[in-house]
Parts: C-alpha cells; sequence; structure tokens
C-alpha cells in the first residue's frame, strides 16, 4: 500500500477548493460535480486506509529551527484517526450528496460547496496531525470554514452575525489552547504528540503547571465543542443551510475538541484537578442545554442544544478519564444526530423554510420516509434500547456510576430532558393537525435527500452493537453494578417519554411558558452586557484618549503653539520640492561632518 | 549586479517618467523587472554564504566610504516585499487627474529609495536611501489626498522628520563610540567594531535608535501619526508606506541596534515590551473603536507592528525569524486591504461602516480579495501571517521560561495572543459592516473590480500563501542571517 494515500486524502478537497475557487466559480453543477466526487473518492480511499494496519509516512518539515523549534506536518495513523478518517468522509460524503438537492437552486452553490470541500480538509487535518502546531492550523481552518458556511447567506443579517460570533467565540477558546500548546511546549521542547508522550515527567514534576497546561488546552476544546460557558455560538450557528448544522454542527466539527483531547488523553489524565475540571463542565453542559432545548420552538434550535448537551456527555466521559466511552458516544452520536439534522432540513424545505415547530403539525403522514427516520434517529438519541445511544449513553453512565455519583445523577436527570424534549419535538411535528398552510402542501423531498436518511438510518440503528462497534472502536470494558445503571436509564428516559406524551398531545400551543428556560438563561444578554462594559468600555476609553490626549500632546499641540514653523506647512501647500531637499541635504552634511571633524 | 538593478531601475524609471515618458507603462514596466530581478536573487541566493550579489564602488577611500549594496537573507526577503508591493501599487494606480506624471514618479521614488535603504550595506546610504523614501511621501498626501489632506500631510511630515533626526543622531554617535581606527560606514565592519563599545555608551545610542526607528515605525505612543496618514493617502501611497517603507524602521532594529548594541537592547528590553503592549493591547482597543474603514486599517496596522516590536524583544533567533517573516506577511496583506478599501471609496465616495453593507453581492471580487487580506492579517493558518506569529510567539515565550512562575515575556505573550482576539473582532467586524448583511439601496449597481486587477490580487496572495505554506522557505535563509547578527552573545535575559 502506498504510503502516500492518507496525504492524497487529505490534499484531495483541498484541490477540489481550490479547483471551484479557481475554475469553476460560474458552473455551479461543475462544481457540485467536483466537490461531491472529491468526498466519495475520499471516503473509498479512507476505507482503503482502513484495511490497512501499519502504514508508515514521512514527516515534511514545516518549521524547522532545531533544536529549538520543529514542526513538521506529519500524520498520525492508528485505530484512532483510522475510525475518525472513515466517520467524517462517510457521513461528509452523504451529506455531500444531500446538499445537491438541498441547495439546487442556490445562487451561491460553487461558494457552498467550495467551502464544503475546505471544511473537509480541515476537519481531515484535524484527524491525520501528529503535533500539536499542525492540529492547531486545521483547527483554526475549520473555524473558518464553518464560519463562510453559516455565513453563506451573507446578506441576512442574523448569518453575518452569527458567523462572526461563532468565530469569535471559537477564537476566545482558541486563545486559552494556544497558550496550552505554549506552556506545554516550554517543559517538554517538542510540539509532537509521541515526544510530549515520552518526556511526560518533565510535566508531571510540576503538578500545578500541569494542570494549568491541560487545562488552557481544555479551552481550545470549550470553544470547539461548544461547552459552557462558550456554548452560545452553537444554537446560532443554526443560520447556515441545514446540511451545515447536520455536517459541521452537529456530526464533525464540534466532536473535534472531543476528539482533541482524547488525542491528548495522555496529558489531561496526567492532572486529576484537571479532569475533575472538565468533568464537571461536560456534566454542566450536558443539563443545562437539556433544560433549555424543553423550551425551544425552532426545529434546529432543539437539535442544537441537544446537540451540546450530548457533547457534554462525551466531555463528562474524557473527564471520567475514558476516552473510549467519549468516542463511542461521538461515533454513535455522529449517524443520528447527522440523522435528525438532515430530516429537519427536508421539513425546512418542504415548508419554504418555516422553522417553528408550532407551524407545524400532521407531517408524520406526508413525509413518510422523513418521519419514519426521523423517529430513528429520535429514538437513538434518547438512549431508548437496542438504538446506538443506549448503549454509548448507558456506558457513560456507567461510568459516571462507578466514579462519581452526583454526575451520575445529573446524567439520569438530562436523560429524562432528552427524552423529554425529543418526544415533544416529533408530537408537535409529525402528529396532531397540521397549524400552518404551509404543512398542509408539498411532498417528500427527492431522493437524493431521503437517500442518505435511508443509509444513515442503518447506522443508527446498528452502530450501538459489539459486532458493529468493535470493527471501529476499542468498546471501554464496563464493569458497572449489575443492572443497576442501563435500568435506570431506561427508566428516566421512559419518564421523559411519559411526561411529553401527556403534556404535547394533541396540543395546539405550548402548555408550559418558562422565560428564562425560553431566553437560555439569559446567556447571550449577560455576554452581551460583558462585552459592552469591558471591550467596548475599553475601545471607547482608548479612542477618546488616543484622540484627545496623545494626539493633542503631540504634533497638534505643538502646531497650534509654535505657528513659526507654519511656514513649512507652505512649503508643503506649494509641493515645493526644494524646501525638502534642502532640509534632506542639511541631514546629509550633519552626518558627513559629525563622521569626519569629530 | 541584481542589487543594482533592483534601486536603479525604479530610480530611472522615476527620472524618465518625470522627463515625459508615458507614466503607467513605464512605471509598470520597471516595478516587473524589479520584481523578476528580486525573484531570481530569491531562486538563486546561497545562503551557506552569508551575503550574496555584493557590489560596491568606493566613494571616498579617506572616509571609507563606499557604495555598497549586498544581500543578506534579511534584505533580500524585504527586498522581494518592496518589489511585489510596488508592482501592485502601481498597478492599483486608478485614473490620476492632475500632474499624472509626477504621482507615477513618486511611487517609484519610494520603491527605490525603499529598495536602496534594504540592500545597502553601507550606514550613510541605508540612511540617505530613506530619506529619498520619505520625500514624495509627504508630497503623494499633500497633493493627491484626501479629506484633510494639508493636516495629514503635516503631521506626519513633522513625526517622520522627528523620527529621522532622532534617528540621525543615534547613528552618528553609533558610528563615534567604535575606536578611530576602526570607524566605517560599513555594516560589516560597523558590526564588528562595535564589540568594543562600552555597556553604558550603548544603553544611551540603543535609546535613541530604539525612538527614533520607533516613531519611524509608529511605536506607541508615537503612532497616531499613521491612522491619519493612511486614511488621507491615495491608495497606493498608503499600500507602498505601510506595506514597505514602515518596514525600514524594523528592518534597522534588527539590522543595526540589535546585533550592535546587545547589551543596550537588554538595558531597554522593559521599555520596548512596555511600548509593544501598547501598541498591542491599547492600539487595538482603539481599532475595535474606528467607524470608518481607512482608519481602522490605519490603526490595525499600528497593531501589528507590536508582533513584531514582540518578535525582536524575545532576542532569539526563533522570535527574530518570525518578525522578519511578518514584516513581509504583514507588508503584503495590508497593502492588499488599503488596495481593496480604495477601490470601495472610488465608487462609494466614503468608507463610513454606517453607511455600507452588503458589498460582497455586487462586488463578489472585492469581497473575496478583501476577505482573504482580512484573514490573512488575523492570522489564519495558510497564511504567512500565520507562521509568522507562530514563531514570534513560541520565540517570545521562550525567553525567560520557567516553569515555576511566568515572567515578563511570558505574560507580554500572553496578552499579545490577546491580541490575535482583539483583532479578529476589529477585522470580522469590518468586514460584516462593508461586505455582509443588509446592502444599502443605492449601491445595488456599483461595478465589481475591473477584471485586470485579478492579476496584483493573486500576485499579493499567492506569495502569502507560498510562505504560508512553505515557512521553511525563508526560515531557511533568515537563520543564518540572524545567526551571523547574533554572533555576540543575544540579549536574552
Amino acid at each position: 500500500m502506498s504510503s502516500a494515500l492518507p496525504y492524497y486524502i487529505l490534499l484531495l478537497p483541498l484541490v477540489s477548493a481550490a479547483a471551484l475557487l479557481l475554475f469553476t466559480r460560474r458552473y455551479a453543477s461543475l462544481s457540485a460535480f467536483v466537490s461531491v466526487g472529491a468526498s466519495i473518492i475520499g471516503f473509498v480511499c479512507a476505507c482503503l486506509v482502513f484495511r490497512e494496519s501499519e502504514f508508515a509516512t514521512t514527516d515534511l518539515p514545516w518549521i524547522d529551527l532545531r533544536p529549538l523549534f520543529y514542526v513538521p506536518i506529519g500524520l498520525t495513523l492508528d485505530g484512532l484517526s483510522k475510525t475518525m478518517l472513515v466517520l467524517v468522509t462517510g457521513v461528509g460524503g452523504l451529506i455531500h450528496i444531500y446538499s445537491l438537492g438541498y441547495m439546487q437552486d442556490d445562487a451561491g452553490k460553487s461558494r457552498y460547496f467550495a467551502s464544503l470541500s475546505l471544511f473537509m480538509f480541515s476537519m481531515l487535518g484535524i484527524i491525520l496531525a501528529n503535533n500539536f502546531v499542525m492540529m492547531f492550523i486545521f483547527w483554526e481552518l475549520v473555524g473558518v470554514s464553518s464560519y463562510l458556511l453559516i455565513g453563506h447567506w451573507f446578506e441576512r443579517d442574523a448569518a453575518a452575525e452569527a458567523a462572526k460570533k461563532a468565530f469569535l467565540t471559537n477564537r476566545i477558546g482558541d486563545f486559552g489552547f494556544m497558550l496550552g500548546i505554549l506552556m506545554v511546549w516550554s517543559a517538554t521542547g517538542s510540539v509532537i504528540f509521541r515526544d510530549i508522550a515520552g518526556k511526560m515527567t518533565s510535566l508531571t514534576s510540576h503538578p500545578g503547571y500541569l494542570t494549568i497546561a491541560a487545562l488552557l488546552v481544555f479551552c481550545g476544546a470549550v470553544g470547539k465543542s461548544a461547552q459552557f460557558p462558550l456554548h452560545v455560538w452553537l444554537p446560532d450557528a443554526m443560520e447556515g443551510p441545514t446540511p451545515i448544522s447536520a455536517l459541521i454542527h452537529a456530526a464533525t466539527m464540534v466532536a473535534a475538541g472531543v476528539y482533541m483531547l482524547v488525542r491528548v488523553g495522555f496529558l489531561i489524565q496526567a492532572s486529576a484537578q484537571a479532569l475533575h475540571v472538565i468533568a464537571w463542565i461536560g456534566t454542566i453542559t450536558a443539563v443545562m442545554a437539556g433544560l433549555i432545548a424543553t423550551q425551544q420552538n425552532d426545529i434546529k434550535r432543539i437539535l442544537a442544544y441537544s446537540t451540546l448537551s450530548q457533547l457534554g456527555y462525551m466531555i463528562m466521559a474524557v473527564g471520567l478519564a475514558s476516552g473510549e466511552a467519549a468516542m463511542f458516544h461521538l461515533f454513535t452520536h455522529a449517524f443520528f444526530k447527522a440523522l435528525l439534522f438532515l430530516g429537519a432540513g427536508a421539513i425546512i424545505i418542504m415548508l419554504h423554510h418555516e422553522q417553528n415547530i408550532w407551524k407545524m403539525g400532521g407531517l408524520g403522514k406526508r413525509l413518510p420516509i422523513t418521519c419514519a427516520t426521523f423517529l430513528i434517529g429520535t429514538l437513538a438519541l434518547i438512549g431508548c434500547p437496542p438504538f446506538s445511544g443506549f448503549f454509548s449513553k448507558d456506558t457513560i453512565l456507567g461510568l459516571a456510576y462507578e466514579k462519581d455519583k452526583l454526575i451520575f445523577y445529573i446524567g439520569l436527570c438530562t436523560a429524562f430532558l432528552t427524552a423529554f424534549y425529543m418526544l415533544r419535538l416529533v408530537l408537535v411535528v409529525f402528529f396532531g393537525k397540521p397549524r400552518s398552510d404551509n404543512a398542509l402542501r408539498g411532498d417528500e423531498a427527492p431522493f437524493v435527500m431521503t437517500g442518505p436518511l435511508l443509509v444513515l438510518s442503518v447506522p443508527a440503528l446498528l452502530a450501538g452493537f459489539g459486532f458493529f462497534a468493535k470493527i471501529f472502536l476499542i468498546l471501554p470494558r464496563v464493569e458497572e453494578a449489575g443492572h443497576v445503571v442501563p435500568t435506570l436509564a431506561v427508566v428516566a428516559m421512559l419518564l421523559g417519554v411519559i411526561a411529553a406524551v401527556s403534556l404535547y398531545r394533541k396540543r395546539e400551543s405550548d402548555p408550559i411558558d418558562l422565560a428564562f428556560l425560553r431566553k437560555r438563561f439569559y446567556f447571550d444578554e449577560l455576554y452581551a452586557w460583558l462585552i459592552d462594559i469591558t471591550q467596548e468600555f475599553l475601545a471607547g476609553l482608548s479612542a477618546f484618549i488616543d484622540h484627545w490626549i496623545i494626539d493633542a500632546l503631540g504634533v497638534r499641540g505643538a502646531s497650534t503653539t509654535t505657528w513659526g514653523v507654519g511656514s513649512l506647512l507652505r512649503c508643503l501647500q506649494i509641493g515645493n520640492l526644494q524646501a525638502y531637499a534642502f532640509i534632506f541635504g542639511l541631514g546629509i552634511i550633519g552626518l558627513i561632518y559629525f563622521a569626519v571633524f569629530k | 549586479m541584481i542589487p543594482l538593478i533592483l534601486v536603479f531601475c525604479p530610480l530611472l524609471a522615476a527620472v524618465a517618467v518625470l522627463a515625459g515618458a508615458p507614466a503607467r507603462q513605464t512605471s509598470l514596466s520597471a516595478a516587473a523587472i524589479t520584481l523578476l530581478a528580486a525573484l531570481f536573487a530569491f531562486a538563486n541566493f546561497d545562503h551557506t554564504q552569508p551575503y550574496n550579489f555584493i557590489t560596491s564602488f568606493p566613494m571616498s577611500a579617506e572616509w571609507k566610504l563606499n557604495f555598497s549594496l549586498g544581500l543578506d537573507g534579511l534584505s533580500l526577503i524585504m527586498a522581494l516585499l518592496t518589489a511585489i508591493v510596488t508592482l501592485a501599487a502601481i498597478w492599483f494606480t486608478g485614473e490620476i487627474t492632475r500632474h499624472e506624471n509626477a504621482f507615477y514618479a513618486c511611487l517609484l521614488f519610494i520603491s527605490a529609495g525603499a529598495m536602496g535603504a534594504f540592500v545597502s550595506l553601507d550606514l550613510f546610504f541605508f540612511y540617505a536611501f530613506h530619506e529619498l523614501a520619505l520625500i514624495p511621501t509627504f508630497l503623494l498626501i499633500g497633493i493627491w489626498g484626501s479629506g484633510d489632506r494639508y493636516g495629514a500631510a503635516w503631521k506626519i511630515t513633522i513625526y517622520l522628520a522627528t523620527g529621522s533626526f532622532i534617528l540621525l543622531l543615534g547613528l552618528i554617535m553609533l558610528y563615534r563610540s567604535v575606536p578611530e581606527a576602526a570607524r566605517s560606514f560599513d555594516l560589516r565592519a560597523l558590526q564588528t567594531a562595535s564589540r568594543a563599545v562600552p555597556a553604558d555608551v550603548q544603553q544611551n545610542i540603543y535609546l535613541l535608535l530604539l525612538i527614533g526607528f520607533g516613531i519611524l515605525i509608529s511605536l506607541f505612543p508615537f503612532h497616531t501619526w499613521a491612522p491619519e496618514a493612511y486614511a488621507s493617502a491615495p491608495a497606493p501611497a498608503a499600500m507602498l508606506h505601510a506595506g514597505v517603507l514602515k518596514k525600514f524602521g524594523l528592518y534597522g532594529l534588527l539590522r543595526i541596534a540589535l546585533p550592535m548594541l546587545p547589551e543596550g537592547a537588554r538595558h531597554w528590553a522593559w521599555l520596548l515590551i512596555l511600548l509593544l503592549l501598547g501598541n498591542i493591547i491599547y492600539v487595538g482597543l482603539v481599532t475595535i473603536a474606528q467607524e470608518k474603514l481607512d482608519w481602522m486599517l490605519g490603526y490595525s496596522s499600528v497593531m501589528h507592528m507590536g508582533y513584531v516590536f514582540l518578535g525582536i524583544a524575545s532576542g532569539n533567533i526563533l522570535g527574530t525569524s518570525g518578525a522578519a517573516m511578518l514584516m513581509f506577511a504583514h507588508g503584503l496583506s495590508i497593502a492588499l486591504l488599503f488596495a481593496i478599501a480604495g477601490e470601495v471609496r472610488a465608487r462609494t465616495g466614503t468608507l463610513s461602516f454606517a453607511d455600507l453593507g452588503g458589498l460582497a453581492k455586487v462586488m463578489p471580487l472585492a469581497g473575496l480579495a478583501f476577505g482573504l487580506g482580512a484573514f490573512a492579517s488575523i492570522g489564519l493558518p495558510g497564511f504567512a501571517n500565520f507562521a509568522a506569529e507562530v514563531m514570534v510567539f513560541f520565540g517570545a515565550f521562550h525567553n525567560g521560561a520557567d516553569m515555576e512562575q511566568f515572567h515578563v515575556m511570558q505574560i507580554a505573550t500572553l496578552l499579545g495572543l490577546w491580541g490575535v482576539v482583539i483583532s479578529a473582532v476589529y477585522m470580522l467586524r469590518a468586514y460584516r459592516a462593508v461586505f455582509m448583511g443588509n446592502m444599502p439601496e443605492r449601491w445595488a449597481s456599483l461595478p465589481d473590480l475591473r477584471g485586470y486587477f485579478r492579476l496584483p490580487i493573486t500576485l499579493l496572495v499567492a506569495a502569502l500563501l507560498y510562505v504560508g505554506f512553505f515557512p521553511q522557505m525563508f526560515v531557511r535563509i533568515l537563520t543564518p542571517t540572524f545567526q551571523n547578527y547574533f554572533s555576540q552573545k543575544v540579549a536574552e535575559q
């Protein structure tokens, strides 16, 4: 097997993006064809790589200032990255195909597919990176492709704002990430994961330093995986086209934070304090997002908060020192959440971009395929046995039961909330009576869109079973106390279902009205206020000082007091070159005078 | 031979244009030839030798004054920058209604002056060439500027003349501080001779050079001339000054102050760190508060100088190489941004955020080009700016690193990193305000950039991407140069 194959997988989408940008901008269908083709070839190559057990790739120097600083472009090919390769190219490929239908008549189709290819390039780079700086490079590129895709409909103010917010929130996380990288490098002298792992003693001998470094690295994941307190960008990111929400803001990009933490697990797990903080950040995010989701009315926002909540579970698992459990949930979640978002997209297209669930209703009869696949996704998400989400969530809960009972109970509450808001969504959207004209008309989406739904529902159903998952993952050993955990999890799920059914069956409007949940705990308002009193205030103050003090004390003060130099100004107005030549000449004469005669 | 082409091609073209040769064709050809020469030098540069392509003409044996030109790694990169930005600036020059030939001649004089300063191996010509470049800058603003052009030209004249004067004083003191027998204008000889300069003298001279060069670079708090001048200047002048000529001061610090006065650099490190944080944090905040695109760009260019200073303050090869690369990267990206801003102003007559919006819809090429420039300037990976900033941050963090506690340089790095967030804030805000969102009706029929502007845009972006993807191409050239400069013990704290 050629050792350059992984590089081809990485570079193929970049070539596709460049080709789209440079050559095929005017030919939208050709652009779509190139981009979809590249993603499918990428998937095939990823499968080939996955089958090979050993791969020798060579590192290329990116910056080589050895012994001080060395950053190679090099690839990691272990079980973890190979699984992610298949997952990302597979789900990504399906979403490329689905986009053919969803973006069929969009004016910016070429731009869309170019950004999508750029995203695939960046995401694959994160997966394959063998060192911190390279990972950071692709980390930022993922951020920018997400910016481009959220802001795809840039002429809409909401989309423009959301794109900016996503990028800036991620930058704040990346600030910490970079600082963490600097600290790790400073202590170990390397940015390459393998070298750092070998030099962990230089870090573990300074536990405080290690904890700070680990938490700073975790900051990057907080931003990218939208964990509390940097979670605010993800729901707004739903302004982008729905396939993007499925690919980037559900299945892959937001999972990059979890993947990164698993990749540097040797670093994170060396500090017990850091693990503790991480576990709690995940727990808080899980339950908080679950609560908010119960009171949202936009179908994509409900799914966005559910993504936050599930990411919280994954981060919780990382914090409980089980990368395997986190990866297991990441793996199953990618399938069923992509499925749910694509189903939502099919509904939104049919209703002419209506996203309010209370304007839907009775869609089950009109959209049978969408409805059936959406139900499979829902059952997987709420952890109903034997769907995939049951197994992965159960693993995490079992882990929490073993290590921290409080986290376990909060996790159970979240499971209850998940079942509650998802059933609310399903009941309001697919059952009852149609509540708007749009909901009365329209048909099932074309096959390019329903096809990916059908394909995705297979792993959404099966991915939890050992025979399927073991091909891709190392499953964590669960040493739970008998059947306590699965029983409790199923009970919590059933309670959620029952509560939702009794409250929302045949409802015309929401019987519950909790403003602080609907307003998402006022986080956006709080942050806007914080930015206002810090950044905006300081910026205004600095601008004032700059204009009225620094500038005024400088030349403006001098020019008003010393009118003698006014004649210089007059020279300038005439554009008198002689005056300049004269001054210039004086300078030269001065230099020579000092040099020669002193 | 190569340095002679680099300097005299634009210089002679300027004279020819003044004498009545067709302005645009002559200027473009001269700039193209210069760029080819610079690329030839880059391709044939032998980085095992400290200096390449040395050309020397004795001027005065008595004063040991030679007109000698040559390229080391740093000058090569600066020459490349000058050549690229000159071609782009001339290409982006629109219709000039009055004194067209004089306008082009001014641009060429700036280019020749900057190029001369970068490739001179002689202190006298290093200084003189820079003076040559300054005068046309004042003229371009005073005669062809917009807004309060007299005020702006006046201010930049006062500031830069003062800076040059302080610098001159410092250089003379440096020349006179070495023992009489060893005195020379030759930079290489002077560097060897400067080892004899005692520490206290070094401190005094370094301060003069820091302030003199600092004013020219818009070091905080001597920066207020820059945004005003760039807002008033015609776009090609802003491109050349912000992109190229301002780097003269940084080049001087790296080429003269740091290698020849290491004791001075160590002594004043605290001051430099304080002032550069002023550039990054304080000026960064001022940039956020701007409500006009040209002012925002002007302040952002001041702010980004802070990162170059951070690289200089790192005192190691990693940081200074990063600083040199950042000078190159910043020059290209700011030139691109000023060019597009100029085109927008030429069409709309305003650069105020409140009046603009959604322009990417009617000007997709402008939107794309500005977007590329904006993302380059906030340090997106793939562009040279990112690679350079990574080296600057790692270099700065390395200085005095200690696992027990953070030292000054680590804190400066931390604050500098926060500056990366600040620059993303103002750049994305500006992009959002000008190119995204709802478009006011009256801009619905604006024409996009003319197709032939694709060439200079491609040139600038391609250079940024090339170095961003293969920074080793520059690192390879810069490392031996800085090893040569710092063959004396470097000022690491």
